[in-house]
């Protein structure tokens, strides 16, 4: 038991050190891509440790996480082509319009269990990506072009490489230590219970879905932030970024990196877009190769790789 | 009699066509242990999941202390003081045992909203969780997930975690169900020490178990009490022999 923590608290040292040191290497080396490949890697696996509070732990299979990542983009893009650049407008209100959609949704959604969970958080993604592309005014289905990037009145100038990539790591390892205070917590106890065993969890006291619904809406929120970070990161915004398939690469990074476990979707997000660049950049048709690996590794490694870390020393 | 603590009247649930409880009425006095026997299939869980609101009655209505809680939810009847054990094991599998004690105490600790402290720290959970093991005897596997317990050791912690929801009424569903005989020994023991402190309504097939312990007797079949009364006027009712005892040859003594 205590070797496969170790194997696996090895694992998360490493990635926190990487991560930090990261842009020490680009500068020696002069390779400034890897800084800005992994400023992209560590803003979707903020977004994948933000699925992961309901995913992994709270047994929630939401099947529309990306759309989160628009609503925070847009809220930055609609703010700055309408000339409102501050960051301390711009970002509250991708938070607070991340978690309002977020209760609404939840409100709805988690009425239903299972399949029909799946099904009716992918139908709300779909409807926030159609409502984006219908938004003549903001681009519509071409997306917005974010001409400035937000302002935080010289506290940090997100234009400058390094410092945007140290403010997505800082934001992500906020994120991460969020989610270890929550999933550790009262209320992180009475979700991971819920997953566990729901009818349980209701004949000793607890109402379900309140539990469920906060928890939902915690996650959106985080994603929201990610969303914001990430217009940011590409200097646009596009209906694109909420389409089902981001949905599922989000999933996806989560189940390879390691369901409820706390660094798991941040090896599966970098595990992933690792592969996508280089696979890419062997051939076109890299989703060929992509496809039967992710498969052997859902099929032969249960846990993700964090679960086989766990493994490894057993063995 | 004084106000009864539990009382059902007219209670009816169909399952399609079928009913399960057929205007059912039932009174639970303070400070007694009530079973409730009868074939399978007379309807035992369907009342036990109406009592603590799983399922929903079609018509009749239960009052709980003098408050009438039909539509209430499963939750809000617990913090009322209502608890129950499953026929089959329904605990939290990935969490200790300790940890299953644990949030039952917290469950009837006010809300559970607070996402900063570390609930696995906090004593007074922690003592209530270890008490409550103590009292069934399984203290010495506090720290054992659940799903590596012995079928025995579920049975009992099912047992404790209802404890530790501090109830005043205690719906057992078949505790004994699948106990070897040492362990039957045992539960029957532990039920004697906790009718003491608790009102007991218990679903039991173990007949020597239920005539051991029971103050009262009510007779289920088909969704209908037939009778009820003590042990010594179960026993001689023509009607419960005919129906039920006499036909299934669950009490032998009378060869």
């Amino acid at each position: 038991m205590t070797a496969s923590l170790n194997a696996r608290n090895v694992a998360a040292a490493l990635i926190v050190a990487g991560l930090l040191l990261l842009p020490l290497y680009a500068q020696l080396s002069g390779n400034m891509f890897v800084l800005t490949l992994f400023t992209r890697i560590v803003i979707f696996a903020l977004a994948a440790v933000s699925l992961n509070l309901i995913m992994g732990y709270g047994g929630m299979m939401s099947f529309g996480h990306a759309a989160y990542l628009g609503i925070g983009g847009y809220a930055v893009g609609i703010l700055a082509a309408e000339g409102i650049g501050s960051g301390f407008v711009q970002w509250p209100v991708a938070l607070v319009t991340s978690a309002l959609f977020a209760l609404v949704i939840g409100a709805l959604s988690l009425r239903t269990r299972g399949v029909y969970f799946i099904m009716i958080t992918l139908a709300f993604a779909q409807m926030a990506y159609y409502v984006a592309a219908g938004l003549a005014r903001y681009g519509g289905d071409d997306g917005l072009t974010i001409y400035k990037r937000s302002d935080f009145a010289g506290l940090i100038n997100l234009s400058g490489r390094v410092q945007f990539y140290y403010l997505c790591t800082g934001c992500l390892f906020g994120g991460i230590y969020l989610v270890w205070r929550i999933v550790n917590s009262r209320f992180g106890l009475v979700v991971q219970g819920l997953r566990s065993n729901e009818q349980r969890m209701q004949a000793i006291g607890f109402p379900a879905t309140r539990y469920r619904l906060v928890c939902f809406v915690i996650a959106g929120t985080m994603c929201g932030l990610a969303g914001a970070l990430l217009a940011n990161n590409t200097d646009f915004v596009s209906p694109a970024v909420m389409y089902w398939t981001r949905s599922g690469d989000l999933m996806v990074m989560v189940i390879l990196g390691g369901m409820g476990s706390l660094f798991g979707p941040v090896v599966g997000a970098i595990v992933y877009l690792l592969l996508e660049e280089l696979l890419s950049q062997v051939t076109e048709y890299w989703a060929l190769i992509m496809g039967p690996l992710l498969l052997l590794i859902v099929l032969f490694g249960r846990g993700g790789i964090m679960g086989l870390l766990g493994r490894l020393h057993r063995g | 009699m004084a106000d009864p603590l539990l009382r059902v009247e007219n209670l009816v649930r169909r399952f399609g066509g079928i009913v399960a409880t057929d205007n059912l009425s039932l009174d639970i006095a303070k400070g007694e242990l009530h079973a409730i026997i009868g074939p399978n299939g007379a309807g035992k869980t369907t009342l036990i999941s109406q009592l603590t609101g799983q399922l929903s009655p079609s018509a009749g209505t239960i009052h709980f202390a003098g408050r009438d809680v039909t539509q209430l939810p499963a939750w809000r009847r617990s913090t009322l003081g209502l608890a129950r054990s499953f026929q089959i094991t329904s605990l939290l599998p990935d969490f200790t045992a300790a940890d299953n004690v644990a949030l039952a105490a917290q469950a009837h600790d006010g809300h559970s909203f607070y996402f900063w402290g570390q609930a696995r720290k906090e004593k007074h959970l922690r003592d209530a969780a270890l008490s409550a093991l103590t009292r069934v005897g399984l203290d010495h596997r506090a720290d054992v997930v659940v799903s590596r317990l012995s079928h025995g050791e579920q049975r009992e912690l099912e047992l404790a975690v209802a404890l530790a929801t501090k109830p005043q009424l205690l719906l057992l569903d078949e505790p004994m169900a699948g106990l070897g005989s040492t362990e039957s020994t045992r539960m029957v023991k532990l039920l004697q020490e906790l009718r003491r402190e608790v009102t007991i309504v218990l679903v039991e097939h173990d007949m020597e178990a239920v005539f051991a312990l029971a103050d009262r007797i009510s007779v289920l079949v088909y969704g209908r009490v037939i009778a009820s009364g003590s042990p010594a006027e179960i026993r001689g009712n023509e009607e419960v022999k005919r129906a039920y005892l006499g036909d299934q040859h669950v009490v032998t003594r009378h060869g």
